[in-house]
């Protein structure tokens, strides 16, 4: 079950290139739709090539290949948040409890490596509203959990078009980069929303 | 615009066949890493520092190109505009350890200092010392008391070339990081652009420019700058860059240079000739002597038109290692 929902996490990532190019290129330098799509091709083969890892592998294999295969700050950050966020997974089911540590866990790691808080504009800007909102609704089961977290990453997609880039390559920019919301964030949006449908399906 | 039209054959191959090709141009001095995308020298002698550089690809001839006789050893690159991932950094420092620890110099990137700092961490756990020096030399990045936040530019040819000699004389890490370090901190840079470069794999353009306006302060991946302005004069757009890159460090009357002039990519060498003349002009107003000039295409954001002008404040020492001959790929030959 944790396979499918991860190779639908890649399949979502990797279909939606074009979007992620676009926001990319509004205040960025347009390569981190290219970046996420070969590390989420990478991490899809891996999951196909192997069917017995356990689930905190999977997550695992999924970090490892997201962070040799995209590369740059995508990379670094998008493999990080896999890693770090496998490790809480060891042993157990992947149910509410063990998505909303997965996503704490994640986002811990994530501001270790990268340094960003919540309010530079910044893929955190969408994962810690879905993390806290995750734990809030944890009592609810799987479903109401995922759900509850795309909703979180999606409010806090918007709510990165009213920041000033602080960190990363838009920091630059200024004032340019309101009105744009932040690539990674849309990312952690689009993961989460796939996340989401699973959950719903199964 | 008319859409970048490149020479290419599967756009996702890019990095992997420029990089057969440059170990096939290198007739025997320079090869792949296998199974990685770094680019090392064939021979590198027992005991020596190693120098890796490293970045995103498609900045050529930096970085790959800068890998040879008195620069690096070893050249960790990423894909386009990205940073090299901790394995190909990785591999790299171990293709090129010589039991004398590793100096290593990238440009200050969130992912590059990401990247980076995770193969250090990997380098200790297998026994390797790295040390690492971040280069930050734009000014249009940051203000001065943020200067820790500031882009790595063109800035990188200098630190380079002065951290690979002292890399190749000195037996001692320290003392090659300590030298690198103080080129790093007398080196400022600005830059324009007057159009943008386009990514191989999304053939697009990094950021629209109308025909009539530059963009001052533009980041070394075609990353929009901190300005847009119409397009002025080359001796008008000299004073304006000239200002800002003076007054920083700030450099003064009685200070000797070095001058480095960059092509972006599609910028013409008599483009730069005019500037340069400008930029004489200001440097002897303003009492500053200039000991060498290297103008020329170092580091470009593929074909990115515009340049960037680079001041290294010298002493003694630092002049000894800029005088050393260096070889790199092709033309960096400096």
């Amino acid at each position: 079950m944790a396979r499918e929902m991860l190779e639908a996490v890649c399949v979502r990532v990797i279909e939606n290139v074009d979007v992620l190019t676009a926001a990319d290129q509004a205040i960025g330098d347009g390569d981190h739709g290219v970046a996420m799509r070969r590390g989420f091709a990478a991490a899809l083969e891996q999951l196909k090539a192997d069917s017995s890892q356990s689930v905190e592998a999977m997550f695992k294999s999924v970090g490892a290949a997201v962070l040799s295969k995209a590369g740059g700050a995508a990379g670094a950050v998008f493999g990080t948040l896999f890693r770090s966020g496998a490790a809480v997974l060891g042993g157990r089911e992947f149910d509410a409890g063990a998505f909303a540590s997965f996503l704490e866990q994640g986002l811990e790691g994530v501001e270790k490596r990268g340094g960003a808080r919540p309010g530079q504009k910044t893929m955190v800007d969408a994962l810690a509203p879905a993390a806290e909102a995750a734990r809030k609704t944890q009592a609810d089961g799987l479903i109401a959990a995922t759900r509850a977290a795309a909703e979180a990453a999606k409010r806090g997609v918007e709510s990165t078009k009213t920041m000033v880039a602080t960190a990363g390559k838009a920091k630059t920019l200024g004032e340019r980069s309101l009105g744009h919301p932040d690539p990674g964030a849309v990312s952690v949006s689009l993961i989460l929303d796939a996340i989401r449908d699973y959950a719903a399906k199964s | 615009m008319a859409r970048p039209k490149k020479i290419l054959n599967d756009p996702s191959k890019t990095v992997e066949e420029s990089q057969e090709g440059l170990e096939l141009a290198g007739h025997g001095d320079l090869m792949r890493v296998p199974g990685s995308t770094g680019i090392v020298r064939t021979s590198i002698p027992d005991g020596k520092v190693a120098f890796l550089i490293g970045g995103g690809s498609g900045h050529e001839p930096l970085f790959s190109g800068f890998v040879g006789r008195n620069l690096a050893d070893g050249a960790s690159c990423g894909e386009v505009f990205a940073a090299p991932s901790p394995d190909v950094t990785l591999a790299t420092v171990k293709a090129i350890h010589r039991g004398r620890g590793v100096l290593c110099m990238h440009g200050n990137y969130a992912g590059d200092n990401m990247n980076f700092d995770m193969a250090a961490e990997l380098a200790r756990d297998e026994g390797i010392e790295m040390r690492t020096l971040r280069v930050m030399d734009d000014v249009a990045s940051a203000p001065p008391e943020r200067a820790e936040e500031r882009r790595g530019i063109a800035g990188d040819i200098y630190v380079i070339k002065i951290a690979g000699g002292a890399a190749a004389e000195y037996d001692s890490l320290d003392e090659a990081y300590r030298i690198a370090a103080k080129a790093r901190d007398n080196v400022r840079t600005m830059a324009v652009a007057v159009s943008a470069g386009s990514i191989p794999e999304t053939g697009e353009r990094t950021f629209e420019l109308a025909d009539d306006e530059i963009e001052i302060g533009m980041g070394g991946h075609g990353e929009p700058g901190v300005a847009r302005e119409k397009l002025m004069t080359a001796d008008r757009l000299a004073d304006r860059m000239m200002a800002a890159i003076l007054g920083d460090l700030p450099f003064r009357a009685g200070d000797e240079v070095a001058l480095l002039i960059n092509n972006l990519g599609a910028t013409t060498m008599m483009e730069l000739l005019i500037v340069n003349r400008r930029v004489r002009r200001i440097l002897d107003d303003a009492g500053i002597k200039v000991y060498r000039t290297d103008l020329g295409t170092w580091l470009t954001v593929q074909e990115m038109a515009g340049f960037s002008i680079t001041l290294l404040r010298l002493d003694d020492e630092l002049k000894h290692y800029l005088d050393l001959p260096a070889k790199g790929f092709g033309s960096v030959s400096f």
